[in-house]
């Protein structure tokens, strides 16, 4: 349809687009650009749909596709020209355009793409000869032949000029090339004369050989310098066949000093005479590099010395500890041992027999341990106990073991450290210790049962005491009770006889007043003792209060005299008192400490068969105390009965009361009461040296 | 030893004598004081617990009255505080007579209104001695 169209147009434009297409190939010096617009054309003008130019190189060689345009055309297409079996190739060749028909036409496969094509051989006039220049190839086949036949006669030409005029700049990019891979190798590569003149030189050579016209003066010397240098370095190179020699250059640039290994290799030459490729190797690295693995190797000499040094002191170290110290490889083998360790784990030459089997048993105990940690483990670390043996003494000798795994940088098993510690002393301890805290628990025991025994008695003795004191306070009642039942009765006897004795009833003979009046007397007595009876319980019982007053001393002796006169009148004795001046009075209870004095007199007299009775009364100003003294000349009281007399129901000689009168409980009373009031009565006799009763009381009392 | 003489202490020969009236449970305590007293000049009436005592007083109107603090029915505390309480005997003093010699006993007597206080055993002399002197004390007071 395409090619209807274009046959519809009118012959003026055909024939004006052909002369386009002429002109611009005539003009245009790109080799695609050429194949490209002449395949376009022949899609606008011969009804091509897709196209394609391939060009024989220049070389000869090759056909390659060099433009295509419409689909279904391979842009890289390529094939060899000696293969002629080709059907592209052959069609190169021809002499008419060929059809490739669709690939189930049995005479072949599509030789370029899919597409059914026609193939058209180009052929260029050079000098006097055809030259085959490459093919045209359109699709579909039925394409206009004659507009195909025309493009590939025009085309031709440009492909074959233009072809060979590129192969020549690939000549020139070629050296170019050839110059960059010169250039860009780091070591300088010369081609020179045999007297050095310099005729190819890559630029690390240029730089350090060949001076530009602007370059500084410096530069250019070194540049001399550099030169000269080179002369006879490769002089001598020439004299020791294909000898290598150092050289020592200079960088113009920096002024550093540069090495060179330099190598230099004839290159015979029949046309420009033997020239010299020369070729600098830098080795300032190399050498800086030997200086420094000379410089590591002393370091490791220095470093090595250090290790040793350090594991010396190592040794040392692990030696003077007194724990057993053993290194052990990761075979579990013995590595190194302390000299504690070495007690237990090795066989001494001089030792007896059963030192080696201890010391193996040894060996057994501890490679167990270790491997257990080696093996069975996964921890860094085991800790535990070996019963290892003495191996001098076959004693017993349990030992805490600490092993621990050592590892390389990598972290794989170096070593196996183990530390022994002796726990013989501990485990001593433990006992002791254990035996203590038995001990203790026993005698924690036995005071818990002394102390349980001790509550037990105490309660016991608690009860006892409230039964005491309940059973105390029922007598003193009990006391309390008969004596007020005794009085009813004695008041009968006693007011009886008084009205007897009194002539109430009548008068009396002699015979029977003396009679009534023992009655009365033996009444009186028996009145008495209840008396002192009551006294006792009402004191005992709590139940005598102190009634405190301010007194003199000396008033109340007077009327204890006084009372007592008619007892002094029948005793015939002479009374006494000697007070001191200036007697502070007295704050105490009156009543209670004249009952006092009355007693002590009342005693004195009835114990004195003859001589006298001092009262004395005094103040002890450093105690704040006053003492009211009665002295008498009588019968004296022996040493040992000093305290008895006290006694309740005692007199000094044991003997019925009635010898001298009295219950006997007047001194008891006395004790009591001066008790009460803060004081004390206190007794100092011989026997026939008569008595001194000595009443003592604060000034003050002190409770109130 | 009590005095051989009787105490005669008493109202003199013809004078009616003081009326007193002793109260105590004890026929012969009472007997012996009556005894004595009489056999001294002073005129006595008995009564043998505290209503009786209530009773005599209230009729009698005794000069003195002897009181034993131990008494069935009422005892002599009470009996001494009702006689105080009415005024036809409050005026008539009181000799407590008591054989509990124990603190609190004398104190309990003169709260209740006692104008004295005997212990016994008391011999009939010594309660005579009393009797006249809380009668002159009375006696004293009045004339003033």
């Amino acid at each position: 349809m395409a090619a209807g169209t274009a046959l519809a147009r009118s012959a003026a434009v055909q024939a004006e687009a052909r002369l386009g297409l002429a002109e611009f190939l005539l003009t245009c010096d790109d080799l695609e650009e050429c194949a490209r617009r002449s395949l376009e054309w022949l899609a606008e003008y011969a009804g091509a749909r897709a196209g394609a130019c391939l060009a024989v190189d220049v070389e000869h060689t090759r056909l390659s596709v060099i433009a295509t345009h419409g689909p279904g055309m391979p842009p890289e297409f390529s094939v060899d020209l000696e293969d002629r079996a080709h059907p592209l190739v052959a069609a190169a060749f021809g002499r008419q355009a060929v059809v490739f028909a669709e690939r189930r036409d049995r005479r072949g496969p599509a030789p370029l793409g899919r597409l059914p094509i026609v193939v058209h051989p180009m052929y260029a006039r050079v000098g006097r000869e055809n030259v085959p220049g490459g093919l045209l190839v359109v699709s579909p086949p039925d394409a206009n032949h004659r507009m195909l036949a025309w493009v590939a006669s025009v085309l031709a030409s440009p492909l074959v000029r233009l072809g060979r005029s590129r192969s020549l700049t690939e000549a020139d990019r070629r050296i170019r090339r050839e110059r960059t891979l010169l250039d860009a190798v780091p070591d300088p590569i010369l081609l020179t004369d045999p007297e050095g003149r310099v005729l190819i030189a890559n630029a690390r050579a240029k730089a350090l050989l060949v001076a530009g016209e602007g370059e500084s003066e410096g530069r250019r010397r070194a540049v001399a310098l550099n030169n000269m240098l080179f002369s006879s370095a490769l002089a001598q190179t020439a004299i020791q066949e294909g000898g290598r020699r150092e050289l020592l250059l200079v960088d113009p640039v920096e002024g550093s000093d540069l090495l060179f290994e330099l190598l230099s290799t004839a290159a015979p030459d029949t046309r420009e005479g033997t020239a010299l490729v020369s070729i600098l190797r830098n080795i300032s690295d190399l050498r800086r590099a030997s200086e420094e693995i000379e410089e590591n190797y002393r370091r490791l000499r220095i470093a090595e010395a250090d290790v040793r040094a350090e594991r010396d002191r190592l040794d040392l170290i692990i030696d003077s500890v007194a724990d057993p110290i053993l290194v052990t490889d990761p075979a579990g083998a013995l590595v190194m041992m302390n000299a504690p360790a070495e007690r237990l784990f090795s066989v001494r030459g001089s030792s007896a027999p059963e030192h080696g089997v201890r010391v193996q048993a040894n060996d057994a105990h501890f490679s167990a341990f270790v491997s257990n940690l080696l093996f069975a483990s996964e921890g860094e670390r085991r800790r535990g106990e070996i019963g290892l043996v003495d191996p001098e003494t076959g004693l017993p000798l349990p030992v805490e073991a600490i092993s621990g795994k050592i590892f390389s940088e990598h972290g794989e098993v170096i070593a196996i450290v183990t530390v022994l510690h002796d726990r013989t002393e501990e485990i001593e301890r433990a006992r002791l210790y254990e035996e203590l805290k038995k001990a203790s628990a026993l005698l924690e025991e036995r005071v818990r049962q002394a102390t349980s025994e001790l509550v037990g008695q105490n309660e016991l003795l608690r009860r006892q005491r409230i039964e005491l004191e309940q059973a105390s306070a029922a007598k003193s009642q009990f006391l309390a009770n008969m004596s007020h039942e005794f009085r009813t009765p004695l008041n009968a006897i006693l007011g009886y006889t008084s009205l007897l004795l009194q002539g109430v009833s009548g008068e009396l003979g002699a015979q029977q007043e003396r009679n009534l009046s023992r009655v009365d007397s033996n009444a009186r007595h028996l009145l008495a003792i209840i008396n002192d009876i009551l006294d006792i319980s009402r004191i005992e019982a709590g139940k005598m209060p102190l009634h405190v007053s301010s007194f003199p001393i000396p008033t109340l002796i007077q009327e204890v005299l006084a009372e007592l006169e008619p007892l002094i009148q029948r005793s015939k004795l002479s009374v006494r008192v000697e007070t001191a001046r200036k007697l502070p009075p007295v704050s105490n209870d009156r009543a209670k400490v004249k009952q006092i004095v009355l007693n002590l007199v009342t005693n004195a007299i009835k114990f004195t068969p003859s001589g006298s009775v001092t009262v004395s009364a005094r103040h002890e100003l450093s105690v704040k105390e006053i003492e009211i003294a009665v002295s008498d000349t009588g019968i004296g009281i022996k040493n040992e009965d000093h305290e008895r007399v006290f006694e309740d129901f005692r007199q000094a000689d044991n003997s019925p009361a009635r010898e001298y009168g009295g219950a006997g409980l007047g001194l008891a009373i006395c004790r009591r009461l001066a008790h009460m009031m803060e004081g004390r009565v206190e007794l100092q006799s011989a026997v026939g040296q008569g008595s001194t009763f000595t009443l003592t009381l604060p000034v003050r009392l002190r409770r109130r | 030893m009590p005095d051989k003489k009787p105490a005669r202490g008493g109202p003199a020969k013809g004078d009616p004598g003081p009326l007193i009236l002793v109260v105590d449970d004890f026929e012969d305590n009472r007997e012996m004081y009556t005894q004595f007293l009489r056999f001294n000049g002073y005129r006595v009436a008995e009564a043998v617990d505290g209503l009786d005592a209530l009773t005599k007083a209230a009729a009698l109107r005794p000069d003195l009255i002897v009181m034993d603090l131990s008494l069935p029915r009422l005892d002599g505390w009470e009996a001494t505080r009702r006689l105080k309480k009415d005024p036809l005997t409050s005026q008539i003093p009181v000799v407590a007579l008591t054989g509990h010699a124990l603190a609190g006993h004398e104190e309990g007597a003169r709260n209740a209104g006692c104008d004295s206080f005997v212990t016994k055993p008391c011999i009939p002399a010594d309660l005579e001695a009393e009797i006249r002197r809380v009668l002159t004390a009375k006696s004293g007071a009045r004339g003033r």
